[in-house]
């Protein structure tokens, strides 16, 4: 399994990682963080760990993982 | 497990000052990736202008120097001058370079400093809240020119890596965007060369970015990606504009 | 002590600056202070195991920015100018303050306001001292008489500027640095290493990162970063008082003046005394932290200050004694300089 880590406060909801990720895995999130922003969530299914969303992020708020046990 | 990606080192947990998609975080970024990659932080001293960047001191874990506006060629030149065995990067944004510090940074194109100077083009004042700058395009809207920038009073918006392709004492110029994950691996790729050539002891070596201002072009941030694609790069084409580097010095 | 040599005030000075160990030079030519970065230039190409750098910037604007990322890096830089060149400077002095940098900044004046003139004057004494920049700052300000002063004051000026990590102005005027005279060049200096100055961006390596920024972080925080730089003002106003005092005891009119001023009224004062007029003279040699102490107690005396400006210098002579009423002014305006005797006709209209 492929991991796309968010970190959650980090997040200005730009919503780059979603427009860019080949495999639709990334959607809008629905919980506020301390800055009023809605971070997106992880649905890691089709994840292929190809990092376009980490770097896209202009905040450097994800990590990604390949082979996650 | 393999790590795909993870925050540079040298970045620091302070969470920046930028809005939401703002190019200055992804071009900060590649910064970090390089300076880890390239072992800088040890031994690179950043220059950092006035404009939203004037805080990045505070992400870089490594010698800072928040240069006065417009100047930050200057300092460069006092640093690098001063220590010639450092990496030295100056960072400037459109209204810092081509307004207040069109003087600095010519003639440290002129005296062919051995620096490396990244360009932050969003065609806007980010920082004072939308105003037009030298690069505002024609007919585009800001704060002070709300009817469109017209050439009849600001005349034409600046060309600057072109322009720093004619100087003899340039060696390397080009001009990228972040609009893509492609479009970032290109950037990384010139930022990169602008480094090694400074590494290599050459010449100035200068990169243009055109870079995502959703706030003040007050449009939703994955729309000024596109912006950019079908707008900015009409009157900014990507590419390189002069490679000096393989030629003798 | 280094040779006795006959040399113009302008290279007397810079030669001191390369043996003080300031190797960096970021100038742009104007009279009256063009024979610095000539010197320096010439000194660069001629003595190569020095590792003189000497770069002509393309405006005062740019360098004084060049001197501010040079001594950041903890080692010794300089620029010289004349007022217009002052005033395009004020930027970076205000910054330079601000950021604790240890630049050193020759100032040659000449008559203005506007383009003026190339002649002899003292009229950017507000400029220097008062701050010309934004903010509440303080330049070190020092002001040497003669060649072989300029030539201590210029080596003092860079271990005071790192003692404080402050800017330090060295205040001269045409006719000094136009003016040759017998001086004994000091030696060269041992410098401190860049990485022992305080705060240098000398790389992080085996310590935390040094950071030189002047943007504030909200009221409190600016209050606090403006409060620590008036502890180091303070601290300054303390310690670093100069001045000279002669024939005080017995003086009945003291004539206050620096820099070539003072040399005229130092004969002013010897010719009065021959004619039995007992005058003494005050001369401030540090003009920030104005010599204050030099006036203290002082009671039923008059003074004569004498400045080649509208007035200037005056005002903080005026704040120093204890009768304000007791104060005159002569001053000339458009480039000469009044003679010992012009001086000693405004000391009779005392008597």
């Amino acid at each position: 399994m492929n991991l796309v880590k968010i970190n959650f406060d980090r997040c200005k909801e730009c919503g780059y990682c979603i427009k860019f990720c080949p495999k639709g895995c990334l959607s809008k999130g629905d919980k506020i963080n301390k800055r009023g922003y809605f971070p997106p969530v992880f649905a890691a299914e089709n994840c292929i760990a190809c990092g376009s969303c980490a770097r896209m992020c202009p905040d450097t708020a994800i990590s990604v993982y390949k082979d996650v046990e | 497990m393999k790590t795909i990606y993870e925050k540079p080192q040298v970045f620091t947990d302070a969470i920046t000052t930028y809005c939401g998609g703002c190019g200055h975080g992804i071009v900060g970024k590649l910064i970090a990736e390089l300076i880890d990659e390239l072992k800088l932080q040890e031994n690179g001293i950043l220059v950092w202008p006035i404009g939203c960047s004037c805080l990045s001191d505070r992400y870089y874990d490594m010698d800072n120097f928040m240069a006065l506006h417009g100047r930050a060629p200057a300092s460069a030149t006092g640093i690098k001058r001063a220590d010639p065995s450092k990496f030295v990067l100056c960072y400037q944004g459109d209204g810092d370079m081509v307004s207040e510090g069109m003087a600095e940074i010519m003639h440290a194109a002129i005296r062919s400093e051995k620096f490396s100077v990244i360009f932050i083009n969003n065609a806007i004042y980010g920082m004072t809240g939308g105003q037009m700058a030298p690069t505002t395009m024609l007919g585009q809207v800001a704060s002070t020119a709300p009817y469109g920038r017209e050439t009849l009073n600001s005349g034409y918006p600046v060309q600057m890596a072109e322009l720093m392709a004619t100087m003899p004492g340039v060696v390397y110029s080009e001009r990228v965007t972040v609009t893509s994950p492609a479009n970032v691996a290109k950037c990384k790729k010139a930022l990169k060369k602008a480094f090694e050539l400074q590494l290599e002891g050459k010449g100035l070596s200068f990169v243009e970015v055109l870079s995502p201002c959703p706030t003040g072009w007050k449009m939703a941030a994955t729309k000024s990606l596109d912006y950019i694609d079908e707008v900015l790069t009409q009157v900014y084409p990507l590419g390189v504009k002069k490679d000096a580097s393989k030629e003798e010095n | 002590m280094g040779e006795k040599v006959f040399m113009q005030g302008n290279q007397a000075m810079a030669e001191s600056a390369i043996r003080a160990g300031c190797k960096l030079f970021f100038g742009y030519p104007i009279t009256p202070s063009s024979e610095v970065p000539e010197y320096y230039a010439k000194a660069m190409k001629d003595r190569p195991e020095e590792n003189i750098m000497f770069v002509q910037a393309e405006t005062e604007v740019a360098a004084f920015n060049m001197v501010a990322g040079a001594v950041s890096t903890g080692h010794r830089a300089m620029t010289a100018t004349a007022g217009p060149g002052f005033d395009l400077g004020q930027e970076a002095m205000s910054f330079m303050s601000a950021a604790d940098l240890p630049a050193v900044v020759v100032e040659v004046q000449r008559p203005g306001p506007g383009d003026g003139e190339i002649l002899a004057a003292q009229g950017d004494y507000f400029s220097a001292v008062k701050g010309g920049g934004h903010g509440d700052y303080n330049n070190l300000v020092l002001a040497p008489y003669s060649v072989q002063e300029m030539c201590e004051l210029m080596q003092e000026s860079f271990e005071l500027a790192e003692k404080y990590c402050n800017p330090v102005v060295l205040l001269t005027d045409a006719t000094l640095a136009k003016m040759r005279e017998s001086v004994v060049i000091p030696d060269y200096k041992e410098l401190p290493k860049p990485e022992d100055i305080t705060n240098s961006l000398t790389g992080k390596k085996g310590r935390e990162a040094h950071k030189v920024a002047t943007c504030g972080d909200g009221a409190v925080q600016w209050e606090e970063f403006n409060l620590r730089l008036q502890a180091k003002y303070k601290r300054i106003a303390e310690n670093e008082v100069r001045y000279e005092a002669k024939n005080m005891d017995d003086a009945d009119i003291i004539l206050v003046a620096y820099g070539s001023m003072a040399r005229v009224c130092e004969s002013a004062m010897k010719m009065a005394r021959e004619e039995g007029i007992k005058v003494g003279m005050i001369r401030p040699i540090s003009l920030w932290p104005f010599p204050d102490v030099a006036f203290e107690g002082i009671t039923g005396k008059k003074f004569l200050v004498v400045e080649l400006s509208a007035g200037q210098m005056v005002q903080d002579v005026k704040l120093a004694v204890e009768n304000k009423r007791d104060v005159t002014f002569f001053g000339k305006l458009g480039g000469t300089t009044p003679s010992p005797k012009v001086v000693l006709e405004q000391i009779k209209k005392l008597v």
